[in-house]
């Protein structure tokens, strides 16, 4: 087991190293350093420069040493000191301003993901055990159309619901007005509880849709298994031979959605925050991405990813801490 | 037998299933008892419906499979209790559930996929314990340890936490038998619990059963479509044809005088140990295949294939089961006085007729000093690295092939044995340049003198792909399902070698004539491979081998997968070839009465090595080496007369691992006749020891080892 | 009684099942045939492909079908709302058939003075079909001005079936005008990303080894990666002065590198399970070429899989684009996407035209489909299952 975890998280880094390059390169694609930018957009606004403090910056990121020099500069600034580089448009350091935004995310994140667990497992469950059931061409029907539609629609039309069906209400934004700028207290918390479950309906459907179809799949393969009957010739009960047997094996896809969930999530919350105008990452990226504000944009873009790749690694390392097969193989 | 000592009596079960191209009647018009204490044999061939009597008896069928009609009648309750019908119970009951494990309990043929791969076997094993037994944890886990090393698993407090993909198919075995028995069941019922083992094992698993029988009394009822199996094991026998029994008695009526003419041409289309040397020997083969169920003929459902027919009532009626002068019962109308006239004397069943015996001149293998061997194989090897650890090193190789030397003479056929592991397939594989060897030479002389295939590129391998040909275990894989038989058969014209890229009515016509000649219509070349069964997909598969009039086949395990009669087909058809094209034959084979009836020489492989090589005739007399005594005395005869006089060397434990290998002899772990000196230390080679005799073990001059001389009793 | 003696008289080397002779249709029946079989037997499958066929149909012919040009604006009926049309004129004492819409009001809302709309029962637009309206070119090549629906005076009041977006484009013939492209992007996308993936795949699978190890590790890469911000930032970089050709081009390259990995991935999956299938080891004794090992026997056994994969992964790419330019990162106005259309949608205008969110209607038909069709095909694609 040891072996395995050692030898997983060394093939993370070459990942690792790889997703700063592409974001470096992602930084670097638009014409002009970012100094050049910040420059002419403090000059549009007929303020001015000082040559001496552009000179600074101009040295603190190496801008005009070749690019791979700068990359190692940017990298090792973010691993030393956390200096990711600042913010043209808002002129501040990245580091705070993403500092600022991403506890909200992964709170974001995190419920979303037991959001599309708990919706998921029974829909999933049932839905193989009685096959061709009513519910279950209900659950396959949602499973498509929560594949279906784009995140943003869903959320735009759960907006217009919300509009036309309650009235003026509070969709989107995380907090209602009077706590917007509160201290956190519980009322705060849990008038962020009451914001939070449209934006988590809307980004966790599509994931719930896939969960369900998985599950359901997996179950049916594993009910056709000989174990099973295996297990109902001993005299087992049905509902414990169930949880206790092809649940055990069909839960694996659970375990691993921390994998393949979390990128669809980032990339959902994206989207679905800036709808919903939430105060987390995904505003901020695209609004930075909009003004190609480089530096900030490729910061999110690289912590979100780095973010995946270690959600990925903890649900493999769960995955083979669940099952004996792959503990055993990979040992 | 007195109505108490049925404990189970199953009266005209239909099990049918709902497809979409019909009704499916697996079963249909079952009848079945089986007495305490005794072992009933189910036998038939694959898709007769064998396995879906035994769910049935437990309610195990799955939708859209149902129960349609009959009675399952349980006597195994209180001695006055009234007899429960277990077809009239809930599936999903509590009395079913209260019944399945503890009363009734089923072992399974693949073992291993019968256990969940996420817990030990001790946990499965304690489950069963508390499912019917009001144990704490403790006791249960002791008795699970108690029950372990009762089925002969050797450290069974260690085995309690191995995970089942960490136990061999044997063990896997064990541990089932371990759990049907842990309630102490009046009822096992074990559907081919034997198939998926090597036949070493299967020995052993028999024995056990045996034995776990006489020591419990409890009665089983035992699955299986091998005869030999069903003579070692049996007291009754039921014969099961297309979902209904044809032939009912005990096991020696059954084999001394077979009354249904289904039955009969059974027993006669086994190869049976002893039957050798005599290449102008044919098998009875019953002609065609078991239709499918959706196709079940009307009447009789063996009126298709029977040699014995009566005239047009078999074709309208379905026989009843009639008792033969009061010893076993048959579904015949042979045995119906009112079809026969009974003023003519009583019923005789026709004798099989017998194979047609090819007549002229059958060749024999040339001497051999005559001519040169065909294919010289000289210190072969096959590595295969193993990697581990975090670096992907590799930390040692399993030797798949471990230095084979070989020489197969011209038109001689030479058999390959050994359980599964031992590395023939590879060195089969080897030959054909299926893969590339690790070292040694493969030398074959063709017609333009001697080569080394061994480390020939493709290029020029090409030029010998015709003269060498190989014909698979699978019917079903090695056909690519995408071409027509006329396609697959002009394919190995497509060689460069052979230049012949395009399909001319020249192709056809030979095409044409190589399916003739493997008994398939010349017609049927426009057909793809989904059209046929596995027989007829064997007989492509050696049209497609031959039709390229090659010198050497390798035949890898050609008859394994196929039903005992349609293999007698098959083995009847590759000697006839044989002889007709002066073919030399590399048959590999894990069958040893197949190899027996088919091969001159025989090989045997252990681990990779040959240890020990001589004529046919002399390896099953007077076998020279250890492993070949066990194998041998492994090997069920279908005989159930010999059951008493055969109980010989038993192998202990399974096939070491291949990647590590003992020291010394790599047999010396598990033979019986080990020494203390030379065995564990020092490798044997293989060295002559008689005649046209050799043998790898230190100590074969001084061991007196047992074959399979005595004789066989013939039916009819 | 007599019997039969001629039954047996077959040699025995010529022994065929006589009880269940398979349907020789079906015997001589190709792989192309087995799965159209399979296939018609599923009906979502079937639904799927037919609205798939007809959303290309409209791609096609979306000149002739939208009853204006895409691009004309008409300022005085910024967000009018659809208008019912009617097949039976009741307007009068006596019904009659006939079909028109009703006319607008406008009302101008004193306080706010945001234009409302009203139909008017009393104003009767006759509507006609194959009405003369704008010029277009079929195909490019026929010039005509016959279109499939539209009022029968071309300058009298004019007809939005569907509603008007804020500048008082048709949204009608806007959404069939967007199908050119959302339609269409996902299918460059997918034969670049087939491309790739074929090739990568395949060198992967059959040759395995050094090479397999280095692209295995490339799609390990790509797909833990999150898609999403990727794409962002890749389309983000992309220079602001482009034209909306090469900016189409660019996007569906960005969606490809992204799409790639999947059916790299089942390539490779397919040509490792057939490396090791006995009647690829039995063409390989054949002797033949490589070429033809890889092009006869390895590449039609999972050539339906391969398209099963590349119909599922083109709803993926639809997604992606309308994404996309609905953030306004992918396609920009004047490029007509369903994407860019839902791009005017903001709160204000869910409130007052949620008419704008029809496009993506068509989006979910569009993805459902294909995704019915996909599925279809995946369980259809292996014929030889039993």
């Amino acid at each position: 087991m040891l072996t395995f975890v050692v030898r997983r998280v060394a093939l993370m880094i070459p990942t690792l190293v790889m997703i700063s390059i592409v974001t470096f390169v992602i930084i670097q694609l638009p014409p002009g350093d970012f100094l050049t930018t910040y420059v002419t957009n403090l000059s549009a606004q007929g303020e001015q420069v000082d040559p001496a403090e552009v000179a600074a910056l101009r040295a603190r990121y190496g801008l005009d040493e070749p690019l791979p020099t700068q990359y190692l500069t940017w990298i090792w600034g973010i691993i030393s000191d956390g200096d990711f580089g600042r913010s043209f448009e808002w002129n501040r350091p990245v580091s705070g301003m993403i500092a600022d935004r991403l506890p909200l995310t992964i709170v974001f994140m995190a419920a979303t993901v037991v959001f599309t667990w708990i919706i998921a497992f029974p829909i999933g469950l049932y839905s193989a055990i009685r096959q061709y059931s009513i519910t279950d061409y209900v659950a396959t029907t949602i499973g498509f159309l929560g594949l279906a539609i784009p995140n943003f629609l869903l959320a735009l039309a759960l907006m217009w619901v919300g509009l036309n069906v309650f009235g003026q209400s509070s969709v989107g934004g995380l907090f209602s007005p009077e706590y917007q700028d509160a201290a956190w207290n519980l009322g705060k918390v849990l008038d962020l509880m009451g914001h939070l479950w449209v934006p988590m309906v809307v980004l966790g459907t599509a994931g719930t849709a896939g969960l369900i179809r998985i599950l359901r799949a997996n179950l049916l393969d594993e009910l056709r298994k000989p174990y099973v009957v295996a297990a109902r010739a001993r005299g087992m009960p049905e509902p414990r031979l169930l949880l206790r047997y092809p649940m055990r094996v069909a839960l694996n896809p659970f375990v691993s959605t921390i994998g393949w969930v979390l990128p669809v999530l980032i990339g959902g919350e994206v989207i679905v925050s800036s709808v919903l105008s939430l105060e987390t990452t995904g505003p901020l990226l695209l609004s930075s991405l909009r003004s190609q504000d480089m530096y900030l944009a490729g910061s999110i873009i690289l912590l979100v990813s780095v973010m995946t790749v270690v959600g990925t690694l903890i649900s493999d390392l769960l995955l083979a801490w669940l099952d004996p097969r792959i503990r055993h193989r990979l040992a | 037998m007195s109505r108490s000592d049925v404990l189970l009596d199953v009266q005209g079960l239909k099990t049918h299933f709902t497809t979409d191209d019909g009704v499916v009647r697996a079963v249909d018009g079952m009848d079945l008892s089986i007495s305490r204490g005794r072992t009933t044999c189910l036998v038939g061939e694959s898709g007769c419906g064998k396995s879906i009597t035994a769910r049935s008896i437990l309610q195990l069928i799955d939708p859209p499979g149902r129960i349609a009609a009959g009675r399952i009648w349980w006597h195994g309750g209180e001695e006055t209790a009234e007899p429960t019908d277990l077809a009239a119970l809930d599936p999903r009951g509590a009395r079913m559930r209260a019944m399945r494990g503890a009363d009734i309990s089923m072992i399974f043929q693949e073992p291993m996929a019968a256990f969940s791969p996420m817990y030990t076997v001790g946990d499965h094993l304690v489950e069963a314990i508390q499912l019917h037994l009001p144990l704490s944890r403790k006791d249960a886990t002791e008795k699970a340890v108690h029950l372990l090393g009762r089925v002969g698993i050797p450290r069974p407090d260690q085995r309690m936490h191995a995970y089942p993909f960490q136990l061999s198919g044997g063990m896997c075995q064990r541990v089932m038998i371990a759990m049907a028995l842990a309630c102490e069941p009046s009822l096992l019922i074990a559907d081919e619990p034997t198939t998926a083992l090597d036949v070493t094992t299967q020995a052993r698993i028999l024995d056990l059963l045996t034995e776990l029988q006489d020591d419990t009394g409890m009665a089983m009822l035992f699955i299986t479509h091998d005869l030999g199996v069903v003579a070692e094991i049996a007291d009754d026998v039921s014969v099961m044809y297309l979902g209904t029994v044809v032939e009912e008695g005990s096991v020696t009526d059954v084999f001394d005088s077979p009354r249904h003419p289904y039955t009969q041409a059974l027993i006669a289309s086994v190869p049976r140990m002893g039957s050798r040397g005599d290449r102008a020997r044919r098998l009875a083969a019953i002609e065609g295949i078991v239709p499918h169920p959706l196709q079940r003929p009307a009447g009789c459902p063996f009126h298709t294939r029977c040699h014995a027919l009566i005239g047009d009532v078999c074709h309208e009626r379905l026989p009843d089961l009639h008792s033969v002068d009061g010893g076993q019962l048959a579904r015949c109308h042979l045995y119906d006085e009112s079809v026969v006239d009974p003023g003519a004397g009583r019923a005789q069943l026709p004798l099989l007729p017998a194979a047609p015996v090819v007549t002229g001149d059958r060749p024999q293998p040339a001497p051999e000093d005559d001519r040169a061997p065909v294919l010289e194989v000289r210190d072969l090897t096959m590595h295969y690295p193993v990697k581990r650890g975090l670096l992907n090193r590799t930390v040692g190789h399993v030797r798949a092939v471990d230095g084979v030397s070989l020489a197969i003479q011209p038109g001689e056929t030479l058999g390959l044995v050994g359980e599964s592991g031992c590395g023939k397939t590879t060195l089969g594989r080897a030959i054909v340049r299926a893969i590339a060897p690790t070292s040694g030479q493969i030398t074959y002389r063709g017609d333009n003198g001697a080569v080394d295939l061994a480390g020939l590129p493709d290029s020029e391998l090409r030029g010998y792909r015709g003269q060498i040909r190989m014909i698979f275990q699978d019917p079903f894989s090695s056909l690519n399902p995408r071409m027509t038989l006329l396609q697959l058969l002009a394919e190995p014209f497509r060689n460069p070698a052979l230049r012949r890229d395009r399909i001319d009515s020249e192709m056809e016509q030979r095409v044409a004539d190589m399916l003739a000649r493997v008994g398939l219509r010349p017609e049927y070349m426009r057909r793809y491979p989904h059209a046929f069964s596995g027989g007829q997909r064997q007989r492509v598969n050696i049209a497609r081998a031959l039709i390229t009039t090659p010198r050497l086949v390798v035949a890898d395990e050609a008859v394994s997968a196929l039903d005992v009669s349609v293999r007698a087909q098959i083995l009847n058809l590759l000697a006839d070839l044989r002889d007709e094209y002066h073919l030399t034959y590399l048959f590999i084979s894990h069958d040893l009465s197949v190899v027996e009836h088919l091969c001159d020489r025989v090989a045997v492989m252990y681990l990779g090595k040959i240890v020990e090589t001589t004529t046919t005739a002399q390896l099953f007399d007077t076998p020279r080496h250890p492993y070949t005594e066990a194998l041998l005395s492994a090997v069920p005869v279908a005989d159930p007369h010999r059951r008493a006089n055969r109980r010989g060397t038993r192998l202990s434990d399974d096939l070491p691992d291949p990647s590590a290998a003992p020291p010394g002899c790599s047999f010396h772990t598990r033979c019986p006749y080990v020494r203390a000196d030379r065995c564990g230390t020092e490798v044997p080679l293989l060295r002559g020891v008689g005649t046209d005799h050799a043998v790898a073990c230190h100590h074969a001059e001084a061991l007196t080892l047992r074959g399979t001389t005595s004789t066989i009793s013939t039916p009819n | 009684m007599s019997r039969p003696s001629d039954v047996d008289q077959v040699p025995p080397s010529a022994s065929e099942p006589r009880g269940g002779e398979p349907d020789a249709e079906l015997a001589v029946a190709s792989q192309r045939t087995l799965v159209w079989r399979a296939l018609r037997r599923h009906k979502l499958a079937m639904a799927g492909l037919v609205v798939t066929c007809l959303l290309y149909l409209v791609a096609i012919f979306a000149d002739f079908l939208a009853p204006y040009d895409p691009n004309d604006i008409n300022a005085d009926y910024a967000f009018a709302p659809p208008q019912q049309l009617h097949i039976v004129d009741t307007s009068g004492d006596e019904w009659d058939w006939g079909l028109y819409v009703n006319g607008y009001e406008q009302t101008r809302d004193p306080e706010t003075l945001a234009l409302t709309f009203r139909e008017d029962p009393s104003v009767k637009v006759p509507v006609e079909f194959l009405a003369r309206g704008p010029e277009y070119e079929l195909f490019g090549l026929i010039s005509t001005n016959i279109h499939l629906i539209g009022p029968a005076d071309p300058d009298g009041p004019p007809m939005y079936l569907l509603g008007a977006s804020r500048t008082g484009h048709d949204q009608l013939s806007r959404i069939l005008h967007g199908a050119r492209i959302s339609m269409s992007i996902g299918l460059v996308g997918l034969a670049m990303a087939f491309t790739l993936g074929v090739v990568l795949g395949g060198v992967s699978g059959y040759f395995g080894g050094k090479a397999d190890a280095v692209i295995q590790r490339l799609v390990e890469f790509f797909m833990s990666v999150p898609a999403i911000p990727l794409w962002l930032g890749l389309a983000a970089a992309l220079p602001r002065d482009w034209g909306p050709l090469q900016r189409y081009l660019a996007i569906t390259v960005i969606l490809s590198i992204i799409n790639w990995t999947d059916l790299a991935r089942v390539v490779r999956g397919r040509f490792l399970a057939l490396r090791g299938e006995d009647f690829v080891t039995a063409a390989y004794l054949d002797g033949i070429r490589q070429r033809r090992i890889i092009g006869r026997h390895m590449l039609p056994s999972f050539a339906s899989h391969l398209i099963a994969a590349m119909t599922l992964s083109i709803p993926a790419m639809i997604l992606a684009e309308t994404s996309l330019s609905f953030l306004g990162l992918g396609l920009r106005p004047p490029t007509i996407s369903w994407g860019v259309l839902l791009s005017d949608v903001d709160v204000r205008a869910l409130e007052t035209a949620p008419w704008l969110l029809l496009p993506g209607v068509a989006v979910v038909v569009a993805v459902l489909a294909i995704n019915f069709l996909g599925d279809g095909l995946r369980d259809a694609a292996d014929p030889y299952q039993s």
